[in-house]
């Protein structure tokens, strides 16, 4: 209410989508109950999912343009979540935290233009910060949300795999940003956080959401079902499933694409790296 | 070359207090799973809510989970909803049930002389086997089998044996115990066809009541039509989860006065 600060945050997604699923979109939702309702300091005013490029050259993973085009599809009946081309569309692969940064900007940017997505949805019943719209006059000069990297804990956990990241990149992610984390069943993202110095640092900007209704649904599961022509519906919203029936995705061949090449990361900073 | 398949439908009966993805997702993995033995055609698909009848606490009125699982199959070439056990005066045992659409069955297959034709176009000659009905569920429904006084012996029988059951298991349960364990269901294994879902998925119909209890989002779990169903007529409260609580379920009650012979065999 009166004096209740409440900070305006969005979440972006960096990952293959390679397809997107259910469980990607389910992650958007969680997020925001999350921050909204069990923080509650926050009101979550967009979403956006930003599909890799294809330089990243991850084993299977199929043009960039079906990738965002399916997540388009799959966003269609959301009132709050966004798909960005602008990563997949760069040349060779870009750092996270590029992206994370440059979608920064872009939302300061907009920010004297910006109509906030209305993400109220009318059943909720938790309390509607409505005051924040009224009529004070520095709403138009409000400071740009904080933009934070919305993730699985196996995205977490792959902090620690060697010369996948670089060491200021996650610095800057979770010091500046910040991350929110939805677990799936076996993962220990807190105690991943424990063990790391530089995660422990910044921990209140980490959120760890727990997944308690485990819902597995992995890109990797659906594109074997695919590929051993079995249904895939209802892991995925309709009009994806009939994209990639339409355009004969995902199949033995596909799933070998990339099968020797070093995946992009790893690539670039190994090199660099003298361990 | 026409391969005789059996023409087969498979019956879900359950509360769907409201249908789930999950419970879509049942029909998908049972027919791709019945295709590849290369002994059935799956020819349709019905989802039978229970009647109110049932008493199981929490349970909305069935004119809601009838409209609701409507909505969510509207989209389905091959999987229907049907009222018949919602509309029933008192709760349904399921072999009944079955019995029911096993007749129904039966009399769609004859009016079309000369050929049988599925939902998607295929046809098969009159000559080949007569169509089967089998009930569809979940692993946790195979368990229910032990619950004293739930099920009548002659029942279980009836079911496992007469019509046959398709179980598609998930997360930590095991259906291969279950039949296992009873005497009867090991009987007729061969009647009972366990499909496994290696996604582990746990949403359940009861964690969606709960999420909408709490006011949390339950989108890409159940269709956004039905999310705008439950909004509209306010289902899904703490008040509805109160619902018949205390009362017996309308089996064990129905089913107290006859003789229970233990399935602990």
């Amino acid at each position: 209410m009166e004096g209740h600060s409440v900070t305006r945050v969005a979440l972006l997604a960096c990952g293959s989508f390679n397809p997107i699923t259910n469980m990607h979109l389910r992650m958007f939702e969680l997020a925001r109950d999350h921050l909204e309702d069990t923080v509650g300091n926050y009101r979550v005013v967009k979403g956006i999912i930003s599909p890799v490029g294809d330089g990243y050259k991850k084993k299977g993973l199929i043009e960039a343009c079906h990738r965002v085009e399916m997540a388009r599809l799959a966003t269609e009946s959301s009132d709050w979540i966004t798909v960005d081309a602008w990563e997949s569309l760069q040349p060779e692969w870009v750092e996270t935290a590029k992206v994370v940064r440059h979608h920064y900007q872009k939302l300061a940017a907009v920010e004297q233009n910006n109509d906030d997505v209305d993400t109220v949805k009318f059943a909720k019943k938790r309390r509607i910060e409505e005051n924040c719209h009224q009529g004070s006059s520095h709403q138009r000069s409000r400071d740009s949300p904080q933009l934070m990297l919305l993730c699985g804990a196996d995205v977490l956990e792959s902090f620690g795999v060697p010369n996948l990241w670089k060491q200021e990149d996650i610095a800057e992610i979770v010091g500046r940003f910040g991350l929110i984390c939805i677990t799936r069943c076996g993962n220990e993202p807190q105690k991943f956080i424990h063990q790391s110095d530089a995660l422990w640092k910044h921990r209140k900007n980490i959120h760890v959401v727990h997944e308690w209704v485990t819902n597995d649904i992995s890109a990797t599961h659906v594109r074997r079902a695919l590929r051993r022509g079995r249904s895939v519906r209802y892991l995925l919203p309709d009009a994806v499933v009939h994209y990639i029936q339409d355009h004969e995705l995902y199949s033995a061949e596909s799933e070998q694409k990339n099968a020797d090449v070093i995946l992009a990361p790893l690539q670039r900073y190994a090199g660099a790296s003298s361990s | 070359m026409a391969t005789c398949r059996i023409p087969l439908v498979l019956l879900a009966c359950g509360s769907f207090n409201p249908i789930t993805n999950q419970h879509m997702r049942l029909f998908e993995l049972a027919r791709d799973h019945m295709h590849r033995t290369g002994q059935y055609q799956v020819v349709g698909g019905i989802v039978s809510p229970v009647s109110d009848g049932y008493g199981k606490q929490g349970l909305v009125l069935a004119q809601h989970r009838v409209a609701m699982a409507k909505l969510a199959l509207q989209s389905s070439d091959w999987v229907t909803v049907d009222e018949w056990e919602s509309r029933q005066p008192d709760w349904t045992e399921t072999a009944v049930t079955m019995r029911y659409h096993y007749g129904q069955i039966l009399q769609k297959y004859k009016k079309t002389t000369g050929t049988l034709m599925d939902s998607n176009g295929n046809t098969t000659f009159i000559s080949s086997p007569s169509p089967q009905l089998k009930l569809l569920c979940g692993a946790d429904f195979l368990d229910t089998f032990k619950t004293p006084g739930l099920w009548l012996d002659e029942h279980v029988e009836e079911v496992a044996g007469r019509f046959g059951l398709v179980c598609v298991s998930r997360g930590g349960l095991q259906p291969e115990l279950a039949v296992h364990e009873s005497d009867t269901l090991s009987r007729h294994q061969q009647n009972i066809f366990l499909v496994r879902e290696w996604v582990r998925n746990e949403t359940s119909a009861t964690e969606v009541r709960r999420a909408l209890r709490r006011g949390a989002s339950v989108k890409y779990l159940i269709p956004d039509s039905v999310i705008e169903y439950i909004h509209q007529h306010n289902l899904y409260t703490e008040d509805s989860e109160r619902r018949n609580k205390g009362t017996v379920l309308r089996p064990l009650a129905k089913q107290a006065q006859k003789p229970v012979n233990s399935l602990d065999d």
